[in-house]
């Protein structure tokens, strides 16, 4: 297993009133995001446990064009991997955005 | 060894019969009053065949006899077949289970004994499902052997057995057992198993499941109480 | 999902879920009313297990189990729910005490059923003492429940199935609901080719692994009193007929199951293989049950009428 922690500053407060959302499955090939309103609404925070050692640039890539492209500001993701592909993680982050700027707890 | 430990058990006599690796009868104890014994012997699989014969033994004497109830096991792990799994292994198994459980909280307080070898579902439908499992020296209980975790784990034996002292939550053992809150207590071979039972029939712990609290206590399941004590909580809060 | 979602009512949305590709939370969103599921110790709580890193294993914060409350056409239902991708559904230490716990509180309360939705493969062989003893809890937590009034229904169709002692926790429960896919046994087709070899079960003949563990062969012996078909809208309605059906426990329940069991291996304890106990009951077209569609089968199934109600 390795650790991987990613934070940046963020424009714009993402939308939604959510608490917290979990998308996906600790599985071969697939991971589970978990997202929580906790942060000050200029920064997001990425904090990362996966079974392929290793992929640090990979993850750095991801993370950054998915910060670019989604705003995620205010929001922790916690992410549990068991080996996903980079297409499969950027799915499940977007997963993850959309779910917790549903109305609702 | 199974007649020598009836001997050191009911030195009063007893009427226990073996017949095809299960244990049926009743015997006398020190005390004077009775129990119902049953169990598997050498190291027999569980089936659907053996499971119904011990079921039906313990729901003929509901009713009709009083007295705590001994479950002695030296059993194989459940019967792996396709017949046993075609007619519902699980059915069997949980019944026979669902039959302890119902004898030990209404007055047939229930004593596994754990003699010998024994696995997986066997287990659970035995010695798991009774009040207080013992466990006697040289017993060898193994949920899961190493050779398939290994298999299954892709690791090597050597390292399944080096991880295996740090921890007693996956390899087998009595010792491992009973760190888990599995095995209530450990009798002694050098003295009567009689002595011992009449000691245990006289300070019996009440029927509410405590073997979390125990695992804890022994450090061998720091987790699931407080776990169970959570949810129970907030889901006392749902009413 | 192309449809716009606010045009679909959730019971269509739930009609056209498939039970066995859902994952557990979506399982529950859609079986209970819609919106009304709380859950106890979720994900945020992060309670993962203690024993995986032993084995530089991935963590999953709920440990692969679901469990809370929420309604049911109104009333109130206790849920557990296993998610059968994350190691298989196999129950560790955390796993299985969230479910123990939820129990107990049943217990206590009296009046509030249980809905199991199983998907497991049985014990977790990386904390496998833990895992066992956790089962064994369950059980006797299960008939305690019983015991003092409370309905436990299991509900299977995972694709993990309902194997080990997941297995014997389904024997415990007051009634099943299982789908064609949702298979109940002990052994899983690989370990008895395993220990027995391929002679004894070919575990890659995937006909006959469901035509002795599958849901068609668990509901004609009686084992499973509702059919589901696959989507989650059959087994929400599967959980409400069974919730209508089940009597209160007793010992002449489990008298009345030795009987119905030792009649099982009276009429069936000769027969080979699933085919040839479908024949004994007087299916015609025994060969052709495999093939059925839900509503034929289940016809078929009530025509044969085997039922555990009352003996279990």
């Amino acid at each position: 297993m390795e650790d991987l922690s990613f934070r940046h500053p963020v424009r714009a407060r993402a939308s939604g009133a959510r608490q917290s959302a979990i998308v996906g499955v600790v599985a071969s090939g697939n991971l589970e995001v978990l997202v929580e309103r906790v942060l000050p609404d200029a920064e997001c925070a990425v904090d990362i446990k996966t079974a392929a050692v290793g992929f640090g640039e990979v993850w750095s890539a991801v993370i950054g064009d998915f910060v670019e492209r989604y705003s995620p500001g205010g929001l922790r993701f916690s992410i549990n991997d068991g080996g996903a592909r980079p297409d499969t993680v950027s799915l499940r982050l977007a997963q993850a955005v959309r779910l917790i700027a549903e109305n609702g707890q | 060894m199974l007649d020598e430990i009836f001997a050191s058990l009911f030195p009063d006599g007893h009427e226990v019969r073996r017949d095809k690796g299960v244990i049926l009868g009743s015997a006398t104890l020190r005390s004077g009053g009775r129990m119902l014994v049953l169990g598997v012997a050498d190291r027999t699989a569980l089936g659907v065949d053996e499971a119904i014969r011990l079921s039906g033994h313990v729901l003929d004497s509901i009713g009709r006899d009083s007295g705590p109830i001994l479950v002695l096991v030296d059993s194989d792990s459940q019967r792996m077949s396709k017949r046993d799994e075609l007619l519902g292994l699980n059915e069997f198994l949980a019944h026979l289970a669902k039959v302890l459980i119902h004898a030990d909280t209404n007055g047939r307080p229930t004593i596994g004994l754990l003699y010998g070898h024994s696995a997986a579902g066997a287990l659970l439908a035995t010695g798991l499902a009774t009040r207080v499992l013992v466990g006697l020296p040289g017993a060898e209980p193994a949920v899961m052997d190493l050779p398939s975790m290994a298999k299954v784990t892709k690791l090597s034996m050597e390292a399944l057995q080096e991880k295996a002292k740090s921890t007693p939550v996956f390899a087998p053992g009595l010792s491992n057992l009973a760190q888990m809150g599995a095995v209530h207590m450990t009798w002694s071979n050098a003295a009567s198993l009689a002595d011992q039972l009449e000691a245990l029939l006289a300070n019996m712990p009440a029927a509410r499941d405590q073997r979390d609290a125990l695992g804890k206590e022994r450090g061998g399941r720091l987790k699931a109480a407080e776990i169970a004590e959570r949810v129970r909580d907030l889901a006392l809060q749902a009413r | 999902m192309t449809a716009p979602l606010k045009d679909v009512t959730p019971a269509e949305r739930a009609r056209s879920t498939s039970f066995y590709e859902a994952s557990a939370r979506t399982r529950l969103e859609l079986l209970l009313d819609a919106g009304s599921l709380i859950e106890f110790i979720g994900p945020e709580q992060r309670e993962v297990s203690p024993h995986l890193k032993i084995f530089d294993l991935p963590e999953q914060f709920d440990d692969g189990i679901v469990v809370g409350h929420g309604r049911l056409d109104g009333s109130l239902v206790f849920v557990a729910a296993q998610e059968g991708r994350f190691m298989g559904g196999a129950f560790g230490e955390v796993h299985g005490a969230k479910l123990t716990g939820l129990l107990r509180a049943a217990r206590e309360i009296g009046t509030i059923p249980v809905l199991i939705l199983f998907d497991t493969g049985g014990v977790r062989l990386q904390e496998a003492n833990a895992g066992e003893l956790a089962i064994a809890e369950i059980m006797r937590a299960v008939m305690e429940a019983r015991s003092a009034g409370v309905k436990v229904i299991g509900l299977i169709g995972g694709r993990s199935g309902c194997y080990g002692g997941g297995g014997l926790i389904a024997g415990c429960c007051s009634a099943l609901a299982v789908s064609e896919p949702g298979r109940i046994a002990v052994s899983g087709p690989e370990v008895i080719e395993t220990n027995r070899g391929v002679e004894e079960f070919d575990s890659r003949d995937r006909a006959l692994v469901w035509r002795t563990m599958g849901g068609k062969h668990r509901r004609l012996l009686g084992a499973a009193d509702v059919f589901a078909d696959d989507n989650v809208q059959d087994f929400r309605e599967a959980a409400l007929e069974l919730l209508g059906l089940v009597g209160p426990f007793g010992l002449d329940r489990l008298k009345a199951e030795q009987e119905r069991l030792a009649g099982r291996l009276r009429s069936f304890g000769a027969c080979g293989d699933a085919v040839d106990i479908w024949t004994a009951e007087g299916i015609a077209d025994s060969q052709a049950v495999p093939e059925l569609p839900a509503d034929q089968f289940i016809a078929l199934a009530n025509r044969i009428g085997r039922t555990s109600r009352d003996a279990r």
